[in-house]
C-alpha cells in the first residue's frame, strides 16, 4: 500500500515509505519534522501550508507528498541562506509584517515567489499577489511595507 | 537610550520569520495518540443510541468515549454572575440531547490523526430531530424550549441606565428609531484551537499545553472539571497563533484531553480544523435592536434607548451573558447623553455559543451610538460631524460621568476629530462629493467617533479578578527575566514589556527575557484580553522594578558605603554625589570574606568604586557576602497591580467611498483613523493593532457573516463561504494620534487591541449609507453585499 518517494527538500535528498494519502504538509511537518510550515484550514484557501515546489508556490495542504516525488521542496525552514534571512523575512521583521506569526511563513514563502516573477511590484501588485494567503493580525498594511523592503532590498 | 516610544523592532520575530516557533501541533511527545471528535450534525435532536462497536475495531484505534463516560468530568464553566442567570448544565460530551452542530458527542482515540479521523465515521450516532430555534426573537416568543429543565428560552432580562428616559424622549424635538444587526461573526485566529496533554501516574502530574490567552485561569478550571489538584496541573501556552477572544476561554475539548491523558496515561493530541473551528468555537456579536434616540433640533441629543435581543447560543460559555451587559456600559459613546436605557432579552438558541469577539460588546455599542448620530444628522439635515461636536463633552469635563454609570477616565475628543478632519481634508471631501454626485457617481463619506473601555479591569468589576501580575529577576550575570501573568498571542508584549524594563532598570534591551505562559513558571497572573495587557500587565512590571531597585539600592549603598538617599540612578548605575564618594574614599576598606571555591561566581570589585550597575548589585546581592544587616538575598520583586478604573481610548475613523453603479461594490477612496490610546510604548505595534482591528470591523462590515440556515445548519463551514478579508479588499490606513495619558496607570496607556475593530465599522457602515442617501436610504445592516447595494441602485 505504501509507496516510496524521493524528493529533495531545502536542498537535504529524502526518501521515505508514505501512505498514498498522506498531505505534503503532513508529510513535512510530521516525517521531516520541519514545523515552520502550518495548517490554517484544510482547503487551500488561507496559504498558511504554502511551500516552494519547483519554484512555485503551492499550498502544501491539497497536495499528496507522492505528488512530490522528485520534485524540489522549499520550506520556511530554507529560506535563509548560510544564517542570513531572505530579504522578504527581514523585511517582514523590519516592518512589524506580523503578530501571532502564524500565516507568516506561509506568506513569506508567497512572498518571495511574487518578487521571483516581478522584481518591482506596486503595491497593487502586491496584494493581488498575496490574495490566495490569509492574515487576520496585522490587515496587511505592514506586510505590503515588508514586501515593498524586500523588492527594494533585492533590487 | 529610551526605548518607551522608540519604533523597536521584535525580539519575538527571527523565530517567527524563520517557522522556528512553537505551536501546540509544533510539540511532538513520543506515544503521542491523536483525538477526532464525533460533532452533532443536528441542531437539535435528542440521542437514541451510539455504538461505538465498528470504530473500536479499526485499525489503530485505542479507545472511543462518550457522554457517558464522561459524566464524572464537570460542566463548561460559565464565570457570569448575574443574578437570576439561567446556567444550562454543559457537558464536555453531549448527554441524552444535542443543542447546537458541531458539538462534541463522542471522542475517537487512535495512534495516528488519519486513524482517529477514520473511526470518526464508524460511530454510530442514532438521532431523534426536534424543532430547532434558530432565530433569537422566536426563540423569546416561546415555543421550542431547548433546555428542558428551564421554563423558556430566556436566559436573562436586563434594564440598565440612568436618567428618565421616557422623560427625555417625551422632551425631544424628535425622536429617531431604526432597527440595527449586529450579524454572528467567526474570530478565526488564522491558528485553530489544539491541546496537548501527558499525564504521568507516578508524580500524579498532567501538563496541559492549549493554544489560550488565559493559561493560569484556565489551569483553576480544568483543575475543577478534571478533579485534580491545581498544583499537579501545568497549563502552557507555548506561541499562540492569535485569539481575538476566541481563547479566552475554558473549553470542552481542554478538559477531555486531560481527562483521556489520564485514563490512557499517554500523551494525546487534538488539533482542531478549520471546520470545527467555525463550529465549535466561540462567534462573536450576535445580536439584533431597536434603537430609539431623541434630539433637540439644533442637534442636540436628550436621550437614548436599546431594546436589543441577544442570540446567546445553545450554552454560556465562559464570558457569554457578560458581552450585552458591556454593550449596555458604553452606549454613552463618545458623548454627553443625560437619558440612557437598555433593555436586554438575552436568549438561547441552537446554535455556538457567543462571547468575547475583539471588542466583546463595544462594537455592538458604538454601532448604536455612531448609527444613531448619523440618523440625527439625517433627520436634521446637519453634517454628521458637526453633531458629533455638539455632544462631546469638553476636554476639562473630565473625569467625565455617563449614564450607564462610567467614569471616563481623561479624553479630547474635539481634538481628535479635529485632527482626522483636518488629515483627510473633510471640507474639501464633501466640496468632492458634491461634484461627483453632478457627475452621476455614487460616494459616501462616514465618519466615526468613537470611544472604549479598555485595561479590563478594576476586580470589582470582573468575574474572576481584573489585576495583573509580574515577577522581575536581575539574574546574578546580571541577565534580567520578567515574568508576565498577562499571556500574548502576538501582541508583542516580549519587546514592549522590555522597552518598559530596559527604561526602567537602564540596561540593554537585549539582557531583558519576558517568560509567559507556563503556570508552573509564572506566578499567577489573569491573561491578555480586554486590551489590558500593557495597561494593567505592563504597570505590574513597571511597579515590581520599581520595588526590586528600592533594595537594590539599599544594598547599593551599602557596598558604596553612604546613605541611599544619596545615591543617584541613571543609565543603570547607582552614582555616590561626590560628597558622599570622597567620604566613601576615607572608610575601612572592605575585606573578602573567605577563599571562593574554584568555578564560584566572580566577586564584584567593589573597592574604592562611587558607583555600579543594577547588574552589578544583582551580583552581589546573590554571593550574598556584603548586604546591608536583615537584607534578604537575592534580587527578584513580584508585583499585583489592582487598577482603579478602565481606560477609555477613543478616536476619529474618516473614510470615503465610492460604489460601482454596475456591481455594487464599494471602493475605498480614503481611510484617515486618529487613534488616541494614551501613552504609547511602541509606535510600530501599536499601528500594527490598529490596522488589522481596523480590517477586523471592515470584515464585519463588508463581507462576514456566520449564517445558519432555518435547521440551524452551519452554512458558513469554511472560508469558501465564511468571508475574511484578503490583501486586495482593504484600503491604504492613514494614521495618526493624539495622546492623552491616561490617570489610571503610571504609564498613562489607555490600550489599543481593540479599537480598531470598535471605531472603525460604523465610520465604513456610515460611508456606504452617506453615498446611497440620494436613494432615499438611511440604514443598511451588515454586512454590506454589493447585491443588496446593486438592488437598491436599480430599483429606487
Amino acid at each position: 500500500m505504501k509507496r516510496t518517494i524521493s524528493l529533495t527538500v531545502n536542498g537535504v535528498a529524502q526518501q521515505h515509505e508514505v501512505e498514498p494519502r498522506l498531505l505534503l504538509v503532513h508529510y513535512l511537518r510530521d516525517v521531516l519534522d520541519l514545523t515552520g510550515t502550518h495548517v490554517g484550514c484544510e482547503t487551500s484557501l488561507c496559504g498558511a501550508c504554502t511551500v516552494l515546489l519547483d519554484g512555485q508556490a503551492v499550498k502544501s495542504c491539497t497536495m499528496f507528498a507522492v505528488q512530490a516525488d522528485g520534485a524540489k521542496v522549499t520550506t520556511i525552514e530554507g529560506l535563509a541562506k548560510n544564517g542570513d534571512l531572505h530579504p522578504v523575512q527581514e523585511g517582514f521583521w523590519e516592518r512589524h509584517g506580523l503578530q501571532c506569526g502564524y500565516c507568516t511563513p506561509g506568506m513569506i514563502m508567497t512572498g518571495a515567489q511574487l518578487l521571483d516573477r516581478n522584481a518591482n511590484p506596486s503595491r497593487d501588485e502586491i496584494r493581488h499577489g498575496l490574495e490566495g494567503n490569509l492574515c487576520r493580525c496585522t490587515g496587511y498594511q505592514h506586510i505590503v511595507e515588508a514586501m515593498e523592503y524586500a523588492a527594494q532590498k533585492l533590487s | 537610550m529610551a526605548y518607551v516610544g522608540q519604533r523597536i523592532k521584535r525580539t519575538e520575530d527571527p523565530r517567527l520569520v524563520k517557522g522556528l516557533a512553537h505551536y501546540v501541533d509544533d510539540i511532538k511527545l513520543p506515544d503521542t495518540l491523536h483525538v477526532a471528535f464525533v460533532r452533532s450534525v443536528y441542531a437539535h435532536a435528542r440521542i437514541k443510541s451510539i455504538d461505538t462497536s465498528a470504530a473500536l475495531q479499526a485499525p489503530g484505534v485505542v479507545a472511543v468515549y462518550t457522554g457517558k463516560d464522561v459524566a464524572g468530568v464537570g460542566p463548561v464553566p460559565c464565570a457570569s454572575a448575574l443574578p437570576d442567570l439561567k446556567v444550562p448544565d454543559y457537558r464536555v460530551l453531549a448527554q441524552q440531547k444535542v443543542v447546537f452542530v458541531g458539538q462534541p458527542v463522542a471522542a475517537v482515540v487512535a495512534t495516528d490523526r488519519y486513524a482517529a479521523r477514520d473511526a470518526v465515521d464508524l460511530v454510530a450516532v442514532d438521532y431523534e430531530e426536534l424543532t430547532p430555534v434558530v432565530d433569537v426573537e422566536a426563540a423569546a416568543a416561546g415555543g421550542t424550549v431547548i433546555h428542558e429543565t428551564f421554563a423558556d428560552n430566556i436566559a436573562y432580562k436586563l434594564t440598565a441606565g440612568e436618567g428618565d428616559i421616557a422623560a427625555a424622549l417625551a422632551a425631544s424635538d424628535r425622536v429617531i428609531t431604526q432597527r440595527v444587526l449586529h450579524q454572528r461573526l467567526a474570530p478565526i485566529a488564522m491558528e485553530p484551537r489544539g491541546v496537548l496533554a501527558r499525564y504521568f501516574p507516578g508524580e500524579h502530574e498532567l501538563t496541559i499545553w492549549s493554544s489560550t490567552q488565559i493559561p493560569h485561569l484556565l489551569r483553576t478550571q480544568l483543575a475543577l472539571m478534571i478533579g485534580i489538584a491545581e498544583n499537579k496541573l501545568r497549563v502552557i501556552t507555548p506561541e499562540v497563533g492569535g485569539g481575538f477572544g476566541s481563547k479566552l476561554n475554558v473549553y470542552a475539548e481542554e478538559a477531555l484531553l486531560g481527562w483521556i491523558s489520564m485514563q490512557l496515561a499517554r500523551p494525546v493530541k487534538w488539533i482542531e480544523s478549520r471546520r470545527e473551528n467555525i463550529q465549535a468555537t466561540i462567534h462573536g456579536r450576535g445580536q439584533v435592536g431597536d434603537i430609539e434616540i431623541g434630539c433637540k433640533n439644533d442637534g442636540t441629543v436628550t436621550g437614548l434607548r436599546y431594546n436589543v435581543f441577544a442570540d446567546l447560543g445553545a450554552y454560556h460559555q465562559l464570558l457569554t451573558p457578560q458581552i450585552p451587559i458591556l454593550t449596555g456600559l458604553m452606549l454613552s459613546g463618545a458623548y454627553r447623553i443625560p437619558a440612557i436605557q437598555i433593555n436586554v432579552t438575552a436568549c438561547f438558541t441552537n446554535k455556538m455559543a457567543t462571547d468575547a469577539y475583539r471588542g466583546a460588546g463595544r462594537p455592538e455599542a458604538t454601532y448604536v451610538v455612531e448609527r444613531a448620530m448619523d440618523l440625527v444628522a439625517a433627520e436634521l439635515g446637519m453634517d454628521p460631524a458637526d453633531v458629533r461636536r455638539r455632544n462631546f463633552p469638553a476636554a476639562t469635563d473630565f473625569p467625565f460621568h455617563t449614564a450607564t454609570g462610567l467614569e471616563y477616565d481623561s479624553g479630547n475628543y474635539q481634538a481628535a476629530l479635529d485632527k482626522a478632519v483636518g488629515l483627510i481634508n473633510y471640507a474639501k471631501l464633501r466640496e468632492e462629493q458634491k461634484a461627483a454626485r453632478a457627475e452621476g457617481r455614487i460616494v459616501g463619506v462616514g465618519i466615526s467617533t468613537y470611544v472604549e473601555i479598555c485595561a479590563l479591569g478594576p476586580s470589582q468589576a470582573m468575574p474572576a479578578g481584573g489585576w495583573e501580575s509580574a515577577t522581575v529577576r536581575i539574574e546574578p550575570t546580571g541577565k534580567v527575566t520578567i515574568m508576565t501573568g498577562a499571556s500574548p498571542h502576538g501582541q508583542g508584549q516580549e519587546t514592549s514589556f522590555a522597552q518598559i524594563a530596559a527604561d526602567e532598570l537602564g540596561v540593554d534591551l537585549n539582557d531583558i527575557t519576558v517568560i509567559h505562559g507556563d503556570t508552573s513558571i509564572v506566578q499567577y497572573g489573569i491573561g491578555t484580553f480586554g486590551s489590558r495587557a500593557t495597561a494593567v500587565g505592563g504597570t505590574a512590571v513597571l511597579v515590581a522594578i520599581q520595588k526590586l531597585k528600592e533594595k537594590a539600592s539599599k544594598i547599593a549603598a551599602h557596598i558604596l558605603k553612604c546613605d541611599a538617599s544619596r545615591l543617584s540612578f541613571s543609565g543603570g548605575c547607582y552614582s555616590v554625589s561626590a560628597a558622599q564618594a570622597a567620604a566613601a574614599g576615607d572608610s575601612e576598606p572592605v575585606v573578602p570574606v573567605g577563599q571562593a571555591p574554584a568555578g564560584a561566581l566572580p566577586e564584584p570589585e567593589t573597592q574604592g568604586k562611587t558607583s555600579m550597575t543594577i547588574q552589578e548589585v544583582a551580583l552581589a546581592a546573590h554571593i550574598a557576602k556584603e548586604l546591608p544587616p536583615d537584607t534578604e538575598p537575592g534580587l527578584s520583586a513580584t508585583y499585583f497591580f489592582e487598577p482603579k478604573n478602565f481606560t477609555f481610548p477613543f478616536g476619529t475613523h474618516i473614510v470615503s467611498v465610492e460604489i460601482d453603479r454596475d456591481t455594487g461594490e464599494a471602493k475605498f477612496l480614503r481611510y484617515v483613523a486618529v487613534d488616541d490610546c494614551g501613552k504609547v510604548i511602541n509606535p510600530m505595534l501599536v499601528d500594527g493593532q490598529i490596522h488589522g482591528g481596523i480590517v477586523q470591523a471592515l470584515g464585519q462590515a463588508m463581507f462576514e457573516e456566520v449564517v445558519y440556515d432555518d435547521q440551524g445548519q452551519l452554512v458558513t463551514g469554511t472560508f469558501m463561504d465564511y468571508a475574511v478579508p484578503r490583501a486586495s479588499q482593504v484600503p491604504w490606513m492613514e494614521l495618526d494620534r493624539t495622546e492623552t495619558p491616561s490617570p489610571v496607570n503610571p504609564l498613562g496607556v489607555k490600550g489599543v487591541g481593540e479599537a480598531g475593530t470598535i471605531g472603525a465599522t460604523p465610520a465604513i457602515v456610515g460611508a456606504v449609507v452617506d453615498a446611497l442617501a440620494p436613494f432615499g436610504v438611511k440604514h443598511l445592516d451588515m454586512p454590506l453585499k454589493p447585491e443588496n447595494i446593486w438592488r437598491i441602485i436599480n430599483t429606487r
